[in-house]
């Protein structure tokens, strides 16, 4: 048995310890977000966060993350109560057939947790793993940014309403 | 006893049933939608051939409308534009609707998702349908209350009249009340009076996508459900000669071991354990493989000395001339659709009935093909769309169903779900066909153009089901189906001379369809057809020809352009991008432009860019694209825009990055590091769209409008760049490096 931690949740999973991360997310625990595109780590469809850090899960053994933190596009937030990237995602539309998306928000994530203001060189440099065919690439890019700067707008309110108390 | 002659013996005669189709192209008078071309009833849109208003809406007991399409969500955002279009015209709340996609016990057969027709099709269907639903609800409440219709008016799914009464819709529908057939005429609403359609509604299905919903095929999980996987020849036509299977049927977790013919399939409790029991199954086969492909260096040759059946799809004038001023050999390679999820699908046989879910294009033909494969009456058989990864085409989704079928009947009761593997999906797809198209242009002494001649050689572009010959299991079964016979695309919509006849006036001209019979690769239909290479010719042609007239290009083109549309998205793109006032490029920098209808039916696209090239490794990167485009009655004009800038995205990956690679015997290029595809690193810098409205005219396809543009825009900024005429694509770092090498880059010195 392998315990760790999923979106804050802790987990013990029973599959074979060789077994890849994203069997484990998608058939033991029921997880959608992260997918199955090539199986080699080439296009990040099934891309999560380990303790902060994207990594591939398709070729990433569960035995590895024995009390670790693992985070997929379920714990950005819901349908109901979108988190920053998952609302800006929505508001650039920035999605044709989406079943590269999620893994391109996790390396979003891992980006904005890394450089909240980032550039344009580092958001392209930050998602060169991240594989889309439809060509939604402009959009993503937005999305990132309009992330970016409502995270800002949200730490300069929480840093206000700290000062007036 | 009689013995039926089995499909094998059929097989044995294959060569002869080939030839035996050197009948007229228009035999097979088949559209890429597989709908009739000749209309049955008169009606709009596919209300034409399923006419009864309730197989498009019913109207709820509590006023809600369910909405039927035979269209499917293939990531391009129709769902959303359907149910703007059944909302406007209904006058009911979008959030008051539920739409049904493609199934075959459900809704109607509108053919193939395919062709850029969806709106054209379903949308036009539902919107009359949907108005004169509106309008049966109008006359059941003027019925009740004794007052003329006219006075009476729909809003917000209620009814409401003089003196203040209203009825929901829920109180006025009955059992039979829209159990009727449509009527040639709608009353539509006005386009200044929409307030659901021509808005940018966001699509309905995002959300999902963005939290981990169960938005695709692939996550699904059925009671019961196991997982397949499929061990596929190492090339086509390879025979299974030797396999001990016994290894795998004794994994632990494997239950069950198919085989059939050279069709291999494991299934398993979970599917990492089916993945595992593949790549065990798959090193313990022994095949003898046949296949000889053409040599991938000199594909062009190979392809035109090829036997084709020639058919001449414009001739006027005098199209020959005693000598031409640009005579040109355009050539693409083999694209893939390239899905960036493998194709998937889950079947269940349960008693005498099969259930496929599938983000197929087309349920009713794969529905068709399965029964037929599984000899299954076709009632006994259902396919349910439910969306993939974008396909672009066909991939290898209607295969994968026909996987998952075989693999169902092995146990029955169990839902099987089989999805490729990344190196299945690249190696086994029907692939955009490899094509050639050689140029001829002669300039009279006025700067017009004189003569032009345009050949064409491809393969087919419509290898679709029905016929089961299409699937690949269907052919490595023990008692395989005939190869299906190749179908050639007729025009005016064509398959690999789609858009072969430009839409310029030219007084004198050729083009001529060369139909290869013959597939030296497996291959389909990829988005645009033929018309990214001929637009990629045309285009090219115009630019080179205006340059040796001394003429501006967008000029030239507008001055061999009567079609008012065009001449509209043409000088759009031109004023938006600032052609006219651009600046001189800087050295590895440079223009181009390009333009054209998409089937000379469509959307009409202009684009005007500008790229850098690296000097240093010819990588081309696209600065700034600004396009404009006319798609008629706009239904969504985010949706349009998303079309666009993702169209011109994935032609840049095209022109710059693809091609799919062969040894003499096996497909090479079956990853993303063997087929690279565009980066972040080399996207475009800025794409601009601008809509040219057209309210209250029909619909025109979007989806497919922009690859051809692109592709000849930037190889007319390569030109611009390096002077040189770069004619094979793709356009990668070592052929843009060499042409850099090769010009001395004489007008472009920094000034």
């Amino acid at each position: 048995m392998i315990t760790f931690t999923v979106n804050g949740t802790q987990r013990s999973v029973t599959s074979d310890p060789d077994t890849p991360l994203l069997y484990v997310l998608r058939d033991e625990l029921a997880l959608n977000g992260a997918k199955f595109g090539c199986g080699l780590g080439q296009c990040g469809a099934c891309t999560v966060l380990v303790d902060g850090e994207a990594l591939f899960s398709c070729i990433t053994p569960v035995m590895l993350l024995e009390g670790r933190s693992i985070r997929t596009v379920e714990g950005l937030g819901t349908v109901d109560e979108p988190g920053p990237l998952q609302a800006a995602f929505i508001a650039e539309q920035a999605a044709q057939c989406g079943y590269c998306i999620a893994g391109m928000m996790m390396r979003a994530q891992e980006l904005l947790e890394r450089i909240p203001d980032p550039d344009d060189d580092d958001i392209l440099a930050a998602l060169e793993p991240q594989l889309c065919r439809c060509g939604t690439h402009m959009r993503v890019i937005r999305a990132v940014k309009r992330a970016a700067q409502a995270l800002a707008q949200a730490q300069a309110l929480a840093q206000a309403s700290e000062g007036a108390r | 006893m009689t013995h039926a002659i089995s499909r094998r013996d059929v097989l044995r005669g294959t060569g002869a049933l080939v030839l035996a189709f050197s009948l007229s192209r228009h035999a097979f008078a088949l559209t890429e939608t597989g709908a009739s071309e000749t209309p049955l009833r008169g009606l709009p849109g596919s209300l034409d051939s399923t006419p009864l208003l309730d197989a498009w809406i019913r109207i709820e007991p509590n006023g809600n409308a369910t909405v039927f399409t035979g269209k499917a969500e293939l990531g391009q955002g129709i769902r959303t534009a359907l149910m703007q279009v059944a909302a406007e015209e209904l006058k009911l709340p979008i959030a008051r609707l539920t739409l049904i996609t493609a199934d075959t016990g459900r809704t109607p057969n509108e053919g193939y998702t395919a062709a850029s027709h969806s709106v054209q099709d379903s949308g036009t269907a539902l919107r009359n349908a949907a108005a004169q639903v509106r309008e049966i609800l109008i006359g059941e409440a003027a019925r009740r209350v004794g007052a003329s219709a006219s006075e009476l008016s729909a809003r917000d799914g209620v009814v409401i009249g003089p003196g203040g009464f209203h009825f929901g819709y829920g109180d006025l529908v009955s059992e039979q009340l829209l159990h009727v057939d449509a009527q040639p005429t709608s009353i539509l609403t006005d386009p200044r009076d929409f307030t659901v359609m021509d808005r940018p509604v966001p699509r309905v299905d995002i959300p999902a996508k963005v939290t981990g919903g169960a938005a695709y095929v692939q996550d699904m999980r059925l009671p019961g459900m196991v997982h397949g996987r499929i061990v596929r020849p190492p090339s086509y036509g390879a025979r299974l000669a030797a396999l001990d299977a016994g290894p795998v049927e004794t994994m632990p977790g494997v239950l069950k071991v198919v085989r059939d013919g050279a069709f291999l399939g494991v299934i398993a409790e979970k599917e990492w354990t089916a993945i595992q029991a593949m790549r065990r199954l798959a090193a313990l086969a022994r095949w003898d493989e046949t296949a000889e492909l053409p040599d991938e260096a000199r594909l062009p040759d190979a392809l035109m000395a090829l036997p084709s059946r020639d058919t001449t799809i414009l001739d006027v004038g005098q199209p020959v001339a005693p000598s031409y001023a640009v005579d040109g050999l355009f050539s693409r390679p083999y694209l893939a659709h390239g899905s960036i999820g493998p194709s998937c699908a889950i079947a269940r046989m349960e008693g005498d009935a099969l259930t496929v879910w599938t983000h197929t294009q087309g349920v009713y033909p794969l529905r068709n093909a399965l029964a037929t494969l599984l000899a299954m009456p076709q009632d006994k058989v259902r396919c349910i769309h439910a969306e993939g990864a974008g396909c672009y085409g066909q991939n290898g989704a209607d295969d994968v169903g026909a996987d998952a079928a075989l693999l169902a009947r092995a146990v029955p009761g169990r839902p099987v779900r089989v999805q490729w593997m990344r190196e299945q999906e690249h190696a086994w797809e029907p692939f955009g066909p490899g094509m050639v198209a050689h140029l001829r242009a002669a300039l009279g002494p006025d700067g017009s153009i004189a003569a032009w001649q345009h050949d064409v050689w491809s393969q087919s572009h419509m290898m679709r089901p029905g016929p089961p010959g299409t699937l690949l299991a269907a052919r490595d079964i023990a008692d395989p189906f005939p190869p299906a016979p190749p179908v050639d695309l007729p025009m005016p919509e064509g398959g690999g001379d789609r858009n072969a006849v430009p839409l310029y006036v030219l007084p004198n001209a050729r083009a001529v369809n060369h139909f290869l019979p013959e597939m030296p690769l497996r291959g389909s239909s990829m988005r645009s057809l033929g018309g990214y290479l001929n637009i990629f010719a045309i285009e090219s042609t115009m630019d080179d020809l205006a340059g040796l007239s001394g003429q501006d290009p967008v000029d030239f083109r507008l001055h061999h352009l009567a079609d008012e549309r065009a001449r509209t998205v043409v000088t759009e793109a031109a004023e938006r991008f600032g052609w006219k006032s651009r600046p001189k490029a800087p050295a590895g920098s440079g223009y181009g432009f390009a333009f054209a209808r998409y089937k000379n039916l469509e959307a009409y696209c202009a684009i005007a860019l500008e790229i850098a090239i690296d000097q240093d490794t010819g990588r081309t990167v696209i600065q700034r694209a600004v396009a404009a485009v006319d798609t008629g009655q706009v239904v969504n004009p985010d949706g349009v825009r998303n079309q666009i800038e993702g169209g011109i995205v994935q032609a840049t990956s095209w022109t710059l990055f693809e091609s799919v690679r062969f040894d003499r015997r096996r497909i090479t290029s079956i990853d993303w590091a063997s087929y690279p595809i565009l980066r972040f690193a080399h996207v475009p810098r800025h794409i601009e769209v601008h809509i040219v409205g057209r309210p209250g005219l029909p619909f025109l396809g979007a989806g497919e409008a922009a690859q051809g543009p692109t592709g000849a825009a930037i190889a007319n900024a390569v030109r611009d760049v390096t002077g040189r005429r770069l004619r094979t694509l793709p356009l990668d770092a070592a052929t843009v490096r060499a042409a850099m090498t090769a010009s001395s880059l004489p007008t472009h010195s920094p000034s």
